[in-house]
């Protein structure tokens, strides 16, 4: 028994920390939102070249053949700046698709090219209703009536749909399905959209604990600074009773996090309510975050000059992303509710 | 990470097991805030101790196994879904204990754990006073030390000593220096609750049973031998270093996550006619779940101090965490129980509800002791997030 992550897991996860507070800064991403794909090819080489597209590849594909436990680290930081790259939806959804689908043509056209950084892959559920960052994918594997689909950029026709948050870009897809490149129908499709569906929870609710852990920063600064009645208002105890709140909850959304994640990179039979376990919890912490660092915020928190708002959309935006409440709700008491069960102190592990 | 026991924690954990299977009382002890249920867990103590579970992380010399802070857990998670009594001696063993181990003199912890391991020596707490709560640094009792150097003695009075009706000693910070001001002064002090001068007034608790109590100082001598740590250094033995593991071992997950099970079996039980408030079903979802984030949060913490980690100031939100757990979990029992969640216990029609709302009546305490929750929440805003203290 050993909750804890390696030296060498948390020793990269620091450099890719300093990478992305380096280099997507929120000035960094007001300058994204204003081009036309709001996504750049020299960020996403520079991202290949530290190795993290190529962190879940095989290693027969010129990856390094790591797991859903190596990245949850890194997609909480990718959280904390707001990345709007789809690093995650090619690394740990599109890359575990190609390798388990099946396909060894297909995957081996498409995994070397995603190690490299050369192609970005992307996958859409339908429990998603539309595709993030459909435009700006080589290839892109859709669901549809329970079947998987590959598709080349010319097969589809988007409609792009704004988001509340500028830095996400959805689309709704059109295909001729047949026409396309049916890659899994029956139960091996809907094994693959299980595990794809709780890949990009995991990653999502990753994100969303790096969203909370900004937010708090961000509302620490800030109130710090800000003074009335002759002191910050960081001082007061109704404003640090708002951030202690997110704080606490926050240390107890991390441990479910990365217990997913651990039981997702070990297909454990529970990993399914594991990850919604860690979804639901943190989406709320990072919902709880927004509403009380827009608060301590005052006036500011409510414009588009300050940073605030970026990640506090993004935050709204993750709430119903791979299955709002409802469904991972639904998850958890299918299995705490059912017969034979095994609850209680020494049924954790 | 390695989310797998291994096969001795495994054996360890059936070892735990059949033991308790053994000798768990089959009849429910007694609360021990009444005088024939207090003896009734001393001896249970004294049981424990036989057979070398009384406090299993001490070393061997003093009658523990010398365990680690993961068979701990496995122990707690064992003694838990036993339904073991609870420890009437959880002052000495899980708070004192420890600070004796780290700051007693050979002499005091020869003298002082074995009579604490094997419950011939209960012990309560002194910090509280009436005009120091929340702010413990404005203590005003006071230990005077005697010109030949040979004891102390104090005036002054505490409070809300919990078990201090029927327990043998008492532990606390007592004011050394009169001339000294908040942290500075305070000296930790053990003093026997037979000697002379000592009038201990019980506190009916909100269950009506005396749980706490008062206990007045009126001229008391106590050998300067009772002192633990340096004269003037109270406040950093209180404070010890070990003030996490000491929390660690004192709110185990396990009590936690048999409530949680216990909750669920009552909804599923009672489902049909509690479904109309949907929010009951996701109360109960969510008790289960927290439950779990909780021991999820411990294992983590115990195999990060295992390899040598150190407490960070995060540690200062679990007291919030599982005190909020505990009401909700027992205010989402009541209203399951509807109308027969007021019953108390002995009532002919009361089945066995009474222990929820017992349950609920003492979770009432939680955000309140051991610091309260305010507090907390400005430990963690100021120490944890850096934000300004003024």
């Amino acid at each position: 028994m050993d909750f804890t992550f390696s030296e060498d897991q948390l020793l990269f996860r620091d450099s890719v920390r300093d990478f992305l507070r380096a280099e997507i800064t929120p000035q960094r991403n007001r300058e994204l939102w204003l081009t036309d794909t709001g996504r750049c090819s020299a960020l996403w080489q520079q991202m290949a070249d530290m190795g993290l597209c190529a962190l879940t590849v095989p290693e027969q594909y010129g990856g390094m053949g790591m797991s859903e436990l190596d990245f949850v680290l890194l997609a909480e930081e990718t959280g904390y700046v707001a990345l709007s790259e789809p690093l995650l939806n090619t690394a740990l959804l599109a890359t575990p698709l190609l390798r388990d689908c099946g396909h060894a043509a297909l995957a081996a056209q498409w995994l070397p090219r995603i190690a490299s950084g050369d192609a970005r892959v992307i996958v859409g559920l339908e429990i998603n209703t539309l595709v993030e960052d459909a435009h700006c994918a080589d290839l892109l594997i859709l669901e549809r009536n329970g079947a998987l689909y590959a598709l080349t950029p010319d097969q589809v026709q988007l409609r792009e749909n704004p988001s509340v948050d500028p830095g996400r870009k959805l689309f709704a897809v059109e295909f001729d399905g047949a026409k396309a490149e049916k890659i899994a129908e029956g139960e091996g499709a809907l094994a693959l959209i299980e595990a794809a569906c709780n890949r990009g929870a995991l990653a999502v609710a990753a994100q969303a604990l790096g969203l909370a852990q900004r937010m708090i920063d961000i509302s620490v600064q800030y109130t710090s600074e800000r003074k009335q009645f002759g002191a910050p208002i960081g001082s007061f105890q109704a404003v640090k009773h708002h951030m202690a709140n997110v704080a606490y909850k926050l240390e107890y959304a991390k441990t479910p996090l990365y217990r997913a994640a651990y039981s997702l990179a070990n297909s454990r039979p529970q990993a399914g309510v594991h990850v919604s376990h860690a979804k639901l919890v943190a989406c709320e912490v990072a919902d709880l975050a927004a509403k009380n660092s827009i608060q301590v915020h005052g006036a500011m928190g409510y414009t588009w000059e300050v940073d605030l708002h970026m990640f506090m959309k993004r935050a709204w935006a993750f709430n119903s992303s791979y299955g709002a409440a409802g469904f991972h709700k639904a998850r958890v008491a299918q299995r705490i509710f059912s017969d034979g069960a095994l609850l209680g102190a020494g049924n954790t592990f | 990470m390695n989310l797998n026991y291994t096969p001795k924690q495994q054996a360890f954990r059936e070892e735990v097991r059949s033991w308790l299977a053994a000798n768990v009382p089959v009849q429910a002890l007694q609360s021990f805030d009444t005088e024939e249920g207090f003896q009734q867990h001393r001896e249970w103590e004294a049981k424990l101790y036989e057979g070398r579970w009384g406090m299993i992380t001490w070393p061997e010399a003093m009658g523990g196994r010398g365990a680690d802070l993961l068979e701990w857990l496995i122990f707690e998670e064992e003694y838990y879904a036993a339904g073991a009594p609870l420890r009437v001696n959880q002052n000495g063993i899980f708070l004192l204990g420890p600070t004796l181990m780290e700051y007693g003199t050979e002499e005091q912890k020869q003298r002082f754990l074995t009579g604490m391991a094997t419950g011939t020596d209960i012990w309560c707490q002194g910090w509280s006073e009436p005009n120091a709560g929340s702010d413990m640094a404005a203590i005003r009792s006071s230990a005077t030390l005697s010109e030949d150097g040979s004891h102390y003695v104090i005036n002054g009075q505490k409070t809300w000593s919990t078990r201090a009706v029927w327990a043998d000693w008492c532990f606390g910070m007592f004011r050394t220096d009169p001339a000294s001001e908040r942290h500075r002064g305070l000296t930790f002090i053990l003093v026997p609750l037979n000697s002379e001068g000592i009038t201990v007034r019980p506190i009916p608790q909100l269950d009506g049973l005396p749980g706490f109590a008062e206990i007045f100082f009126d001229n008391v001598k106590v050998p300067v031998d009772c002192r633990l740590g340096g004269e003037g250094e109270g406040w950093s033995v209180a404070m010890a270093t070990a003030g996490f593991e000491r929390g660690l071992m004192l709110r185990s997950p396990a009590r936690f996550q048999e409530t949680a099970r216990r909750l669920v079996e009552l909804y599923r039980a009672n489902q049909q006619h509690v479904d109309d408030d949907p929010s009951i079903r996701d109360a109960v979802m969510r008790a289960y779940l927290d439950a779990e984030a909780y021991c999820l949060t411990t294992y983590q913490t115990a195999c990060r101090l295992m390899q040598g980690g150190k407490i960070g100031a995060e540690a200062s939100t679990n007291k919030i965490f599982w005190s909020e757990l505990d009401l909700q979990m027992h205010a989402t029992a009541l209203k399951i129980l509807q109308c027969r969640g007021e019953l108390l216990p002995e009532g002919p029609d009361a089945g066995d509800v009474g222990r929820w709302l017992d349950g609920w009546l003492f979770a009432q305490s939680g955000p309140i002791y051991a610091g309260t929750n305010e507090i907390q929440r400005n430990i963690i805003a100021e120490r944890l997030l850096g934000m300004p203290r003024k």
